[in-house]
């Protein structure tokens, strides 16, 4: 299925922030069905990219080690419907960390102008709960990853590359 | 400057609010997390980063949730923490009211036990210290 909320990364420093973008097209099926006759993309679903951009944040931060999951979603306020033609430029940046979970504060923005402020939690799935394994099949998080031009973008607080896991 | 009694309820209730999404009137000391404030599980973890941010300091798991206590054969029989098991978590949490769970020391209640009034108690040893 496919289930990719942000089209690409424009910069990501390790442990830090990542920013991506996402551009809203009338021929995704939530766009025209979420409101009829009102195109615009549905809210949930920029919460969706926040944290897909924010999840792979704190993923690497563990480097892919952890099973990272959307816990909680903090506060998410949306000052401007998303509409068709729009580029909402997201950014995450890396609130606390620590072994059982982080926080996250996002904010989107459209044509310069405050989109929405969202804030998130992460959690890590611990071995046993809720089910075993990896969360991805091998490779299907690498070829996400390079399909959003992370590695194109990706680098560590000194500003050298971040490595193209073995383990993803 | 150390913060009032006041000062620290206020960064508390503050950050209950925020974290669990409940009215200022409704967090007040004796409030229980879980039972009143229907705080769950995932929520700790919430109200943990909240606290550690609103009073700069760092909260290690095993302070607000002595499950290693609570799991321990040593300290558990039949469902019931026990005598050497209560010393044990006084001498973890001492900050923490447990008159009432003595009576009663059934380890499903644990999760019930703490209030607000606790974690400012906790939160003024932890600064204190």
């Amino acid at each position: 299925m496919r289930w990719f909320w942000i089209d690409r990364f424009t910069e990501f420093v390790s442990g830090s922030h990542a920013c991506g973008l996402k551009n809203i097209a009338l021929d995704e099926e939530c766009i025209d069905e979420y409101c009829p006759g009102y195109p615009m993309l549905p809210p949930t679903l920029i919460i969706e990219g926040m944290a897909q951009l924010g999840g792979i944040m704190v993923a690497e931060h563990f480097q892919f080690e952890k099973r990272v999951v959307l816990a909680k979603v903090g506060k998410a306020k949306f000052h401007q419907p998303p509409r068709t033609g729009d580029q909402l430029l997201y950014r995450v940046t890396m609130d606390a960390v620590q072994e059982d979970g982080a926080t996250v504060t996002g904010v989107s923005h459209c044509d310069g102008k405050l989109q929405a402020e969202i804030d998130l939690m992460f959690a890590f799935l611990e071995p046993g709960r809720f089910t075993d394994g990896p969360l991805y099949k091998s490779g299907d998080l690498k070829s996400m990853l390079q399909m959003m031009r992370f590695f194109h973008v990706a680098v560590d607080l000194d500003g050298n590359p971040v490595p193209i896991y073995t383990n993803i | 400057m150390p913060l009032t009694q006041d000062e620290i309820f206020s960064k508390v209730q503050e950050s209950l609010v925020d974290a669990l999404g409940v009215d200022d009137d409704e967090v007040n000391a004796e409030a229980t997390l879980v039972g009143d404030l229907g705080a769950e599980s995932i929520d700790f973890l919430d109200i943990v980063f909240k606290l550690e941010k609103a009073f700069n300091i760092t909260i290690p798991r095993e302070e607000l949730s002595p499950e290693d206590i609570l799991t321990n054969n040593q300290y558990v029989q039949d469902g019931n923490v026990t005598a050497e098991g209560l010393t044990e978590l006084k001498t973890r949490m001492p900050w923490a009211d447990l008159s009432n769970f003595e009576k009663n020391p059934r380890v499903q209640d644990f999760g019930n036990l703490l209030t607000v009034g606790d974690l400012c108690r906790y939160v003024g040893a932890k600064l204190e210290g």
